[in-house]
């Protein structure tokens, strides 16, 4: 297989789970706050996905248990901000180091355990086409992350759901004199954002890469942090940024499998790097504005 | 209906309280997942709370680990009180570290007085660089130092790696990702004759006499204080914010570029991976067990710091897995800013609407970027 074939292969499947931190955690900044700790919420999402499908072989009791257990652990974080008004820094903090340290001590017995990931559905005639072939060999939840972005986009720019969502963000003390229930819909917001940081980080111990080992999120809940950013909030930017940062990731290995002689440290801090430029420039144009 | 009223002064029991609440409830969750993991829970808990202070040896370990981590969070504190959220202080750790190594690691093998000084030197000019370019991006461009400074810490990792890997490699280190072994004369001094402690801690303790200085007795420590909790009144009275941006970040990156040197001049004798174990992290939690406060971050030092020998300890009696250390920091930090909202309010049955202050904020985008977020604390008084 010919490198591009081989990103080409991967690279909707190695940006699934940063895409699906990253749009959790958009939500939850388009109602004005910060969670910092999707690492630790992916990296529990993993854990306890990789012990549900290793126990019951079940990839939808796995890939709901990984979600579930980080929806959880984010209305901590929720509990923190909105019930104790505690410090959304802090609070993020700690419910990122809490992920890490609960994941590792639910994984500890199944350490480098594997399970079967999920069969590639293939489109007919299309995935025979080569070098671009592969890209059309997909699993089931990359073929329905696709019309889920959609309409989540959808529902975020075209839904009065999503007008509420931005009204909280933007001017809190508004929507709570319009009668709209701020703290409830913040933790709402919360809770979909765990949910979908412990579906990627699910995905990722179970589908992506089907074996278990400790730290195996590997900075990608970070990389999904640096996204938001990246896409300006915005459902479309954000999915492009995640196969763009999929793709530098997948580029690194490939890259690196054919003896290039980049370092793979400049590839691996290529999307922190990206986001400081692009913290600036946004940060710049909107202090002119 | 009750509800949260705010105090108009800080309860000074509740701070003493809070930590100590926050304390029980954290043993009592990890006993009850200890447990339920199967593991000797009673076993654990000795481990991790008494076999720390147990011996001379093993308590003088745990001044050897407060030490950075003391050093580390008095110079986040100062930043944290002023609303500067500086949570790259692994990175600036990690860069000092790497600053400090350069010259015996360039340096052929470096021996005379003058090799000690300038080596903790460099470590705090390195780290003083790495948060000064945070600093840099958030006041000419305005850009979220909370941001910038994690992506760095994570670029500063890959730094070393590089530097490990690559050309610092030790070249008679059958080839593991260490530099060489530094000389004598690069070496801090030990304190405690018989243990690993050394003067690092007596940097430590320096640097909270200082913090503590700063904030009670200088005006520089008002500007920084008034700064953070009334942001529009500090405009007001002339007092810039960019000043304590770079105050803030300045004097984090000095402390944790420090502490980072003397990591590689201590403990470890040379410059290594495992340099970047999280002490940057785990000084946060520090920061904000110790309140915020110069004398209570030396308590949460040394307190903190027992958890992780004890923990050591724990993996061998309880058989605990390592993160067992993280589980339990981590829910101590939770159940802290949970019991922190009895310093700052009191809870009272009052009809009402309890509101919050109103920022004013700019532009069309989500709040949470505009400098201080909407329901952030302001942390100690």
């Amino acid at each position: 297989m010919t490198i591009l074939a081989f990103v080409f292969a991967g690279i909707l499947a190695a940006s699934l789970p940063l895409l699906l931190a990253a749009l959790g955690e958009m939500v939850v900044e388009k109602t004005g706050l910060l969670n910092l700790g999707i690492e630790g919420m992916m990296a529990l999402g993993a854990a306890v996905g990789f012990v549900a499908v290793y126990l019951t072989g079940s990839h939808v009791l796995g890939l709901a248990g990984g979600a579930l257990a980080a929806a959880l652990l984010s209305l901590a974080f929720a509990g923190m901000v909105l019930g104790a008004r505690a410090n959304q820094v802090a609070a993020g903090l700690a419910v990122g180091v809490l992920g890490l340290g609960l994941s590792a001590l639910f994984g500890a017995s199944y350490e480098s355990f594997t399970v079967s990931g999920l069969p590639k559905l293939a489109v007919p005639a299309l995935s025979d086409l080569p070098v671009l072939g592969g890209l059309f060999r997909q699993d089931v939840l990359v073929w329905a992350a696709i019309p889920g972005v959609v309409v989540l986009w959808w529902v975020l720019e075209r839904t009065k759901a999503g007008l509420v969502i931005r009204a909280v963000g933007e001017n809190a003390d508004a929507a709570r004199a319009i009668g709209y229930d701020v703290v409830l819909i913040r933790a709402g917001a919360v809770a979909f954002g765990g949910a979908m940081a412990g579906l990627g980080g699910a995905y990722a111990s179970t589908v992506l890469t089907p074996l278990w080992a400790e730290g195996m999120i590997a900075g990608r809940g970070w990389i999904a942090l640096a996204l938001v950013v990246f896409g300006t909030w915005r459902t479309g930017r954000v999915t492009l940024g995640a196969l763009l940062f999929g793709t530098l990731v997948l580029g690194g290995l490939a890259a690196q499998a054919a003896g290039a002689r980049v370092p793979s440290q400049l590839l691996a801090s290529l999307p922190y790097l990206v986001t400081i430029v692009m913290l600036c420039i946004l940060s710049a144009g909107r202090r002119r504005a | 209906m009750v509800r949260l009223m705010r105090r108009d002064r800080a309860s000074r029991s509740a701070m003493v309280a809070a930590p100590l609440l926050a304390l029980g409830a954290a043993v009592l969750v990890s006993l009850i997942l200890f447990a339920a993991l199967g593991k000797p829970a009673g076993v654990a808990l000795h481990a991790l709370l008494i076999r720390p202070f147990a011996s001379w040896y093993s308590f003088s370990e745990v001044l050897l680990k407060a030490a950075p981590l003391m050093l580390i969070a008095q110079g986040l504190a100062i930043g944290f009180r002023a609303n500067v959220f500086n949570i790259g202080a692994e990175g600036q750790f990690v860069m000092g570290a790497v600053a400090a190594s350069a010259l015996p690691v360039l340096g052929g093998d470096p021996s005379g007085p003058w090799v000690m000084p300038l080596m903790l030197g460099a470590g705090m000019a390195g780290g003083l660089a790495w948060a000064g370019l945070a600093a840099f991006a958030r006041d000419r461009f305005g850009a979220s130092e909370i941001l910038v400074t994690l992506m760095q810490s994570l670029i500063a990792v890959q730094v070393l790696n590089y530097l490990l890997l690559g050309p610092w490699k030790d070249p008679r280190g059958f080839n593991f990702p260490v530099s060489v072994m530094f000389p004598d004369a690069a070496l801090l001094p030990i304190l405690l004759p018989g243990t690993r402690t050394n003067v690092l801690l007596v940097f430590a303790l320096l640097a909270s006499v200082l913090a503590w200085v700063l904030m009670r007795h200088r005006l520089t420590g008002f500007q920084l204080l008034v700064g953070g909790l009334a942001p529009g009144a500090a405009r007001y009275a002339g007092i810039a914010p960019r000043r304590a941006v770079w105050l803030s970040l300045g004097l984090g990156g000095l402390a944790a570029g420090l502490a980072g040197a003397g990591e590689v001049m201590g403990p470890l004798g040379q410059l290594q991976r495992s340099v970047a174990a999280g002490y940057g992290y785990a000084a946060i939690v520090v920061a904000y067990v110790g309140g915020l406060n110069p004398l209570g971050i030396v308590v949460a030092a040394v307190a903190i710091s027992a958890v992780y020998i004890g923990g050591d300890a724990a993996t061998v009696s309880a058989g605990l897995p390592v993160p067992a250390v993280e589980v339990f920091q981590g829910l101590l930090l939770a159940f802290y800013l949970v019991a922190f909202v009895l310093v700052r309010y009191r809870i009272a049955r009052m009809p009402g609407p309890a509101t919050r202050a109103a920022t004013p904020r700019r532009g069309g985008r989500p709040r949470t970027f505009d400098g201080p977020v909407p329901s952030a604390a302001d942390g100690g008084p």
